[in-house]
């Protein structure tokens, strides 16, 4: 009886394989054919740059205006930005400050998104590519220039436009930072010169003339200027 | 079969069309496509890592399906996750423990660096006591990632550059957040200098 029984057992397994057989792989033939990311999915990141009107004339700039509030939010210290004050005849971002460095640690990044929240200009953005791996820890400290333009300085192989395309009716997506048309991003900018402004305004800005002007006097008195004398150290 | 790892090393290995040339393709064939991992999952990553062990991602494609319980009869270790001051010894004597020639991939961001944790318990890196072969970033990587990253392992074995060692260790100035600015820079990060508890050198056996 146990005999008729095992048997049974063994020929209901391998109609299970049998059935299995028949089915459709489930196999994904990765590199070949690369599954669609999700839309919310967070890979490698992108600096976004933005038109602005200087004298009527549209000019291609910067969106980074180089606030640290990327680096202050990133809970795994990847990320490094160096301002600079942007030279009013020629300025490389709309705001008062462009970064000069803005570098990525790739290796510490764990793509959480938190700059991208944090980012008040929508400059930094996470983008669909994954396929970061490199034999040289070095290449994995991105700069400006490849997340600015990853097409062109980013190591080969590692931007994927089909990855991208693939869950937007499969056409590359076009990496046009769309804002909302409530979001106004004069308001974003008011502590700074707005927006779109002219050169002179940006040049004259009040605060940051008024902030520099301070500094200024302050630097003329002294290193300890400023500071009460109770909370000097030394 | 002992002579397997010095094929490739000899003068003529290199010229084209020399019976050693001819040899050390075959065998850099032969090792390109049976990259067989060990056992080694630390935490989170070895998820990642078994899903690419799967039917859905199946390495196996790529003839690295067979994850070996021995250290002996593996060739690629995958560090997949943070490794702990604890764990490195043993991290450290199951890589001496594979045969030649052997590969490192430090998977995900705590293998590579330490990842968000910058603490006294986590080694900031696997390749500060195990020279690594590829870096694969992601928190953890999608398995299709770790693919990518033995795909470019495998590339490199083609090239011949996988016959002799060509892991690295850590650039002692390299601490992280590692950035170029500051490499150039020197000065503050040289402060970080990290000096090995326990003896890194391949050569000692």
């Amino acid at each position: 009886m146990a005999f008729w029984k095992s048997t049974a057992a063994i020929v209901k397994g391998m109609l299970t394989t049998l059935k299995h057989t028949a089915r459709p792989a489930e196999t994904v033939s990765y590199p070949e054919i690369k599954r669609p990311v999700a839309p919310k999915y967070r890979g490698r990141h992108r600096l976004h740059k933005t038109k602005v009107e200087v004298n009527g004339v549209d000019k291609e700039m910067e969106r980074c205006i180089a606030c640290h509030l990327c680096a202050a939010a990133c809970p795994s210290q990847a990320i490094y930005v160096e301002a600079a004050d942007n030279d009013p005849s020629n300025p490389t971002s709309p705001g008062e400050r462009y970064a000069v460095h803005y570098e990525i640690n790739m290796l510490r990044c764990i793509f959480c998104g938190y700059c991208e929240e944090a980012c008040p200009v929508d400059a930094i953005k996470l983008g669909a590519e994954y396929e970061l791996a490199d034999s040289d820890r070095h290449a994995l400290v991105y700069t400006k220039q490849m997340l600015l333009e990853p097409e062109k300085f980013a190591p080969k192989g590692q931007f994927h436009a089909d990855v991208d395309g693939l869950h937007r009716d499969k056409k590359p997506v076009v990496y046009d930072v769309k804002l909302d048309p409530d979001h106004d991003l004069d308001t974003v900018y008011k502590t700074h010169a707005p927006l779109g402004s002219t050169l002179s305004q940006l040049a004259d800005h009040s605060s940051s003339r008024e902030l520099r002007e301070a500094s200024k006097e302050l630097n003329a008195k002294g290193p300890t200027a400023g500071i009460p004398p109770e909370h000097r150290r030394g | 079969m002992g002579f397997l790892p010095v094929i490739g090393e000899g003068k003529s290995a290199d010229k084209t069309g020399s019976p050693e040339w001819l040899l050390t393709r075959l065998v850099d064939w032969g090792r390109e496509n049976s990259i067989w991992p060990a056992s080694f999952g630390l935490a989170c990553c070895a998820i990642e890592m078994m899903a690419a062990g799967g039917s859905k991602f199946d390495i196996s494609r790529f003839g690295s399906e067979l994850f070996r319980a021995s250290p002996r009869q593996s060739d690629l270790m995958i560090v997949s996750g943070r490794v702990s001051q604890k764990m490195a010894p043993v991290l450290r004597e199951v890589y001496d423990q594979m045969a030649d020639p052997k590969w490192v991939i430090a998977m995900g961001d705590c293998a590579a660096c330490g990842g968000i944790f910058n603490n006294y318990a986590v080694i900031q890196g696997v390749d500060r006591i195990v020279p690594v072969d590829m870096y694969v970033p992601g928190c953890p990587p999608r398995p299709e990632a770790l693919i990518d990253g033995i795909l470019k392992l495998k590339d490199r074995i083609r090239e011949g550059q996988g016959r002799k060692h060509k892991g690295t260790y850590r650039d002692p100035r390299a601490d992280s957040p590692v950035f170029f600015s500051e490499l150039e820079k020197g000065g503050a990060r040289d402060a970080l200098r990290y000096e090995p508890k326990f003896d890194v050198d391949d050569t000692k056996k």
